[in-house]
């Protein structure tokens, strides 16, 4: 695991995208130079062309890191500023120097693609030259880019939300009639993914009428193997600890073994690389007005709603649902009323299962797999499951919404990076507020 | 197989610098979990703000390590208040859920491209042990030569270390058997029969989180001297289920648990590996390279630590040491 590794020293991984991008086209060629100086330099080109065109006559700034100005070029016909740093190689080691961009500068129409990047900060760690790149394209800036890139945002978001809900739903069915805290829920997911993979790897296709539908089979079987592991799960494990009158503190730290058991296991099988599924592994998007959406993501969506719709309404409507929601409510009293809580629970444990598979391969159908897919999202459903209201079935739904819109719409304002920090804090401040979740009944946290 | 090199290796492991901060990390723990019952699953936390607050002393405010180990320590107590705050009135699987996702938190920020120019992003800090390596007394390997010996600057860390934990245990001992202590263990049993006794039980409650935390932060400490670096790889949500497993092996709810538990899990999870590794190492490996290569034998040790922990839990909750009457683990 992660903390055995020895840290490796930082080593100063500057790589110059500039000369990725002039090996793409061909074009950005620097003069050579044999003197013991070093330059800060970069070229210009608009990516909207194809070949990506230089932009010409643009000012970049180099200032050191006491704010004085070391150098100034304007941008050749080429698109190409080479600026060099005053002394030699050796002088320059170590030192930082800001570059920035005139945004005033470039051609009428352009902009920066990343409006808040004016200024780069670059730092001389060898005795060579430190490229610079300003991606050039469509200007973002005024409140319509913002908008759509909201818009983007939340259809992601919904799609995402979707299936985490799925995964959160089954996680709070078997919390409400077990009271079991599942750690162990991340690793279902991982089994759908898994058994979708590997039924989409076997030899052969299964179409009909030409139309390879093997990855829509192999999701239909992650969903009913998934469903057979959560019965496995209950029968093996959960229903005989519960005999024994296992406390569920201790059942829960049960589930943490489970879990690092199971996640090793997926590794020992799958590798730590991730995977793709055979088909669907890169769509063109359509384009639906000012939004990019893929096929693929439509169907992901619409399957996910079904099958919350579906699910929810079984609660609802059924028999065995409404006996769900006696169990989960009060287990002796409706044990007294005739219902057959353990038949109940095993049912509640194959459904949460197979939705948590289904979740795992959908998510590992829109964007690839690896062993720790669920166990990284754990904490997204446990945060989605605790807002909503740990046991409640709309709260689930609710939670997983709210947590799915929220991780991909702060993006707009935060770095990626940020968007799981960020969820997980909307957690803490609810449980401060709010602590039996949004749609929880006040007495089941006592 | 040469099995008196693994014995070796297992053992040099079971007495070194990794088992003290696994121990260290537990005695945390037992105040939290084994005593009072509570179920903090973000003991990582405390340890990345220990690790990181002697990295960052140095680096980032050019000050003194010892320094950075006084601050990393208050900032523990600190973080410990503002989990108790929202957590403590709420039930264990509550508390538990916010640790572990505030222990993310705090590892996904500190470890995150934004701040890398101060925390190093994901490579971690490194070189600032300078001051803590310069009072190193020993010179020359030491140990028994020919079955265990250790590098002098281990060696270093590992009498630190040994003499944190030993300082830890009789604070934990004199703590226990204090009044304070008999109050920390009712709670654990009845909550409710302490609060009808006119004790404040989240004071109580926030008291032993705080010093279980402190605790916490003096393993993390341990880590980056052990690693003479830091990272928020170090600091990933299974260390602390590793503590968990090394608190349940020793028993929970005794002092000298966790001290026993980690030399006990250390050497078994080396042993694993040496032996899983050489097993099927070289051109005709004793487990055949279809069943097992190289890659899976190094996941094979971390296998069994899931199976253990779940067997322990089940058929032997209270360790070796530990009284299953007294504790009666159950939620509350």
């Amino acid at each position: 695991m992660a903390f055995l590794a020895i840290l490796a020293p930082a080593a100063a991984a500057h790589a110059s995208p500039v000369e990725s991008a002039a090996s793409r086209t061909g074009t950005c060629q620097y003069e050579k130079r044999d003197d013991d100086t070093v330059h800060v330099k970069g070229c210009l080109r608009d990516d909207r062309e194809d070949p990506a065109a230089p932009v010409e006559g643009v000012t970049v700034t180099v200032t050191d890191s006491a704010g004085e100005v070391v150098g100034e070029d304007i941008t050749k016909e080429n698109g190409i500023f080479d600026i060099p740093i005053p002394g030699d190689a050796v002088s320059a080691l170590g030192k930082e120097f800001t570059v920035t961009i005139d945004e005033s500068t470039l051609p009428e129409g352009s902009g920066l693609r990343d409006p808040d990047k004016v200024k780069v900060t670059v730092r001389f760690t060898t005795d060579s030259d430190q490229s610079v790149i300003f991606p050039i394209g469509d200007p973002l800036a005024g409140s319509t880019a913002k908008l759509t890139q909201a818009l983007q945002l939340f259809v992601g978001g919904l799609v995402f939300s979707a299936v985490l809900a799925m995964a959160a739903l089954g996680l709070s069915m078997i919390f409400g009639t077990t009271g079991l805290t599942n750690f162990a829920h991340g690793e279902l997911i991982t089994f759908g993914a898994i058994i979708a993979f590997a039924f989409d790897q076997l030899p052969g296709k299964i179409s009909i009428g030409g139309l390879n539908i093997t990855i829509i089979v192999a999701v239909l079987v992650a969903f009913a193997v998934s469903g057979v592991f959560g019965w496995l799960n209950d029968t093996v494990l959960w229903r005989p600890l519960r005999r024994r009158g296992t406390g569920v503190i201790a059942m829960m730290i049960v589930s943490i073994g489970l879990s690092l058991f199971l996640r090793n296991t997926y590794q020992y099988f799958t590798g730590a690389q991730s995977a793709n599924y055979s088909q669907y592994a890169s769509v063109t998007p359509w384009e639906i007005g000012p939004l990019l959406v893929t096929p693929k993501e439509i169907v992901v969506f619409i399957v996910a709603m079904a099958v919350l719709v579906l699910t929810t309404s079984l609660l609802r409507y059924t028999r065995i649902g409404k006996a769900t929601r006696a169990v989960a409510d009060n287990p002796a009293l409706s044990s007294a009323t005739g219902i057959n809580v353990e038949r109940v629970i095993s049912i509640v444990w194959i459904g949460g299962a197979a939705l948590a598979g289904l979740a795992g391969a959908l998510l590992g159908l829109t964007q690839g797999f690896d062993y720790q897919i669920g166990f990284k999202l754990l904490l997204l459903v446990f945060a989605a499951v605790v807002l909503g209201g740990l046991g409640t079935i709309w709260g689930a739904i609710v939670g997983a919404f709210i947590i799915g819109l929220f991780t991909e719409l702060t993006t707009l304002f935060v770095p990626a990076e940020f968007k799981f920090v960020g969820a997980l804090l909307v957690l803490i401040v609810v449980l401060l507020i709010r602590p039996q979740g949004l749609l929880g009944k006040a007495q089941r946290v006592g | 197989m040469d099995f008196t090199n693994i014995i070796g290796f297992s053992l040099q492991q079971a007495f070194g610098p990794t088992a003290i901060l696994l121990c260290l990390a537990a005695i945390g723990l037992n105040i939290h979990f084994g005593y009072t019952g509570l179920l903090n699953f973000g003991q990582a936390g405390f340890m990345l703000v220990g690790g990181y607050s002697i990295g960052a002393s140095v680096t980032v405010f050019s000050s003194s390590l010892w320094l950075g180990a006084i601050v990393g320590l208050l900032l523990c107590v600190v973080l410990a208040l503002l989990l108790g705050v929202p957590t403590l009135r709420l039930r264990a699987d509550y508390l538990a859920i916010v640790t572990i996702a505030a222990a993310e938190i705090i590892r996904q920020t500190i470890g995150a491209a934004s701040f890398s120019s101060t925390f190093g992003g994901q490579d971690g800090i490194t070189d600032f042990i300078g001051g803590f390596r310069a009072n190193n007394p020993y010179e020359t390997r030491k140990g028994i030569p020919g079955l265990v010996t250790w590098s002098a600057y281990d060696f270093y860390v590992m009498t630190v270390g040994w003499t944190l934990v030993a300082l830890c245990c009789v604070v934990v001992w004199l703590l226990m058997r204090s009044p304070w202590g008999r109050v920390l263990k009712s709670i654990r049993e009845d909550e409710d029969a302490v609060r009808s006794l006119g004790k404040n039980v989240y004071g109580y409650k926030m008291q032993a989180l705080v010093i279980g935390g402190v605790i916490g932060g003096l393993a993390g400490i341990m880590t980056s001297l052990r690693s003479a670096a830091v990272g928020p790889s170090f600091f990933a949500t299974d260390i602390t289920f590793f503590a968990y497993t090394v608190l349940l092996i020793g028993g929970a709810a005794r002092v000298l648990g966790p001290v026993v538990g980690a030399m006990i899990f250390w050497f078994l999870i080396n042993f694993i590996g040496v032996v899983f590794s050489q097993a099927t190492r070289g051109a005709d490996p004793l487990i055949p390279a279809w069943i097992m290569d190289s890659q899976q034998a190094s996941l094979m040790r971390f296998i069994f630590v899931g199976l253990g922990l779940m067997l322990l839990m089940i058929f032997r909750p209270q360790g070796i040491f530990g009284d299953r009457r007294e504790l009666a683990i159950d939620a509350r």
